[in-house]
């Protein structure tokens, strides 16, 4: 049974016929709008998450299909105290593939194991997120129509933020990728993401504090949250929290065709004036979330029924 | 028990000088009801010195255990008075309940009956991590 549980589970090949397809779904969606009719999709959110609910929910409909599921532990029979192998073997005979969010790291590797359908990790604490990562690469793929030769300034939280560590992990197997890394000191990316990723694969890397230094080297914008939980005293995090705002002042710079993207939800550190820039990219990266997840379900679901 | 001569039992030898305590521990040894000797700083041609363990009954012994410990030891079973089997062991690829995870956000550390589960990841630096949350083992010595 095939799952997806870590972005670097599927081959650059998948991840380019993922692109593929959902580009296809984008262009024309009736040709997709029961392809999944009779199916079912639970989606087990074990902590809530209603945005990255709503966009699996959004993908299975789209696809004709139905979905089920609950939206925090205390609705579940978690709240029974029955483990995550019982609940994913029980909703194995409700659905047809399940989308799961679990509070502990490694819990939808745990159902993926027992689950006799395919699993998707839909996010395991602070551990793997890979439809995020996916909706990433959809969008960059989209907005830049390649994987290599680029230049991806990503600002923010570097130390806490998974988002980026992933979208570090699957850019590593691309050609010619530098990363401009724009944090606090207190936030920096962790050296093992450096050392076990970036080194091992030759990846460029270049470290600063200031988002505008690289800005006109760019082509790529990646947006983060700096969090205020993260610091250890609200002077620092008063003193530094300005320096990431994203403005219209900060792009003048930067060039033509940069694509910014965050994955959201944002608090402040972009500017609303940026949101009518043509730039600015996140909500269609919102969209682009749908539409990847749409695929990802067919292929699933297309590879189940093969095995079978 | 004379600790030259074992009629049937596992003597665990070449153990690095300083970690047969460590390895009995790990291995469970003083639950056992037989005789078991701890031989440390042992003269060895090839190490210097070296740790024995002889435990004087057939148990079964934890191989992937010792080779997580020490993958230089050398593992000889005695039936009989007569060497019957030497094996040389190596860092075991996959770790099943030897080590434990520690990552309190980990799965294991709330889903009942799940296997701790570590695999070897890189070989050279002895680094093994746990399957569900990739967080690296401590290091046992
Ligand atoms: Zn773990």
């Amino acid at each position: 049974m095939r799952h997806l549980i870590d972005i670097l589970d599927l081959s650059k090949e998948e991840i380019d016929e993922l692109c593929e397809t959902a580009t296809d779904i984008i262009n024309d969606p009736d040709k997709y709008n029961e392809v999944c009719k009779h199916k079912i999709l639970a989606t087990l959110f074990f902590e809530p998450s209603t945005r990255t609910r709503l966009s699996f929910e959004s993908a299975m409909l789209s696809l004709g299909g139905e979905v089920l599921g609950f939206s925090e532990a205390q609705s579940s029979s978690a709240a029974k105290g029955e483990s995550v192998a019982d609940t994913v073997r029980t909703v194995s005979c409700y659905s047809d593939i399940i989308a799961m969010r679990h509070p502990k790291e490694g819990a939808p590797f745990v159902a993926s194991r027992v689950a006799e359908v395919p699993i998707i990790n839909a996010g395991d604490g602070g551990h793997n997120h890979p439809t995020q990562t996916l909706t990433d690469l959809l969008t960059i793929h989209r907005e830049k129509g390649r994987f290599d030769d680029l230049t991806i300034g990503v600002c923010g939280d570097l130390k806490f933020g998974r988002t980026v560590h992933s979208l570090i992990a699957a850019m590593s197997r691309y050609k010619n990728i530098k990363f401009v890394l724009i944090s606090p000191d207190e936030l920096k990316l962790p050296s093992y993401v450096k050392k076990d990723i970036m080194q091992k694969n030759g990846m460029e890397y270049y470290e600063t504090r200031d988002l505008l230094e690289k800005m006109g080297e760019l082509d790529i914008l990646y947006m983060t949250r700096v969090q205020r939980e993260r610091f250890f005293n609200e002077e620092d995090y008063l003193r530094l929290k300005d320096s990431y705002i994203l403005t219209l002042d900060k792009l003048e710079t930067a060039k033509k065709d940069l694509t910014i993207m965050h994955p959201l939800p944002r608090v402040n550190e972009i500017a609303t004036e940026v949101d009518t820039d043509p730039r600015a990219r996140y909500f269609a990266q919102v969209r682009n979330g749908r539409y990847i997840r749409m695929a990802l379900i067919l292929k699933l679901l297309k590879e189940a029924e093969n095995e079978h | 028990m004379n600790i030259d001569s074992i009629v049937n039992g596992v003597v665990i030898d070449h153990i690095s000088a300083g970690k047969a305590m460590k390895l009995y521990e790990l291995l469970g040894l003083e639950k056992l009801d037989c005789s078991v000797a701890i031989i440390k700083n042992v003269h060895s041609n090839r190490m210097g010195k070296k740790d024995i363990i002889k435990i004087d009954a057939d148990v079964p012994v934890d191989f992937d255990l010792i080779g997580y410990v020490d993958p230089d030891c050398t593992i000889n079973i005695i039936k009989n008075e007569k060497l019957i089997e030497k094996k040389t062991i190596s860092l075991p690829e996959e770790l099943h309940n030897v080590i434990f995870c520690k990552n309190p956000r980990c799965i294991t550390s709330v889903e009942r009956g799940l296997e701790h589960v570590f695999k070897l990841t890189d070989k050279k630096n002895k680094i093994y991590r746990c399957i569900y949350c990739e967080t690296k083992a401590e290091q046992v010595l």
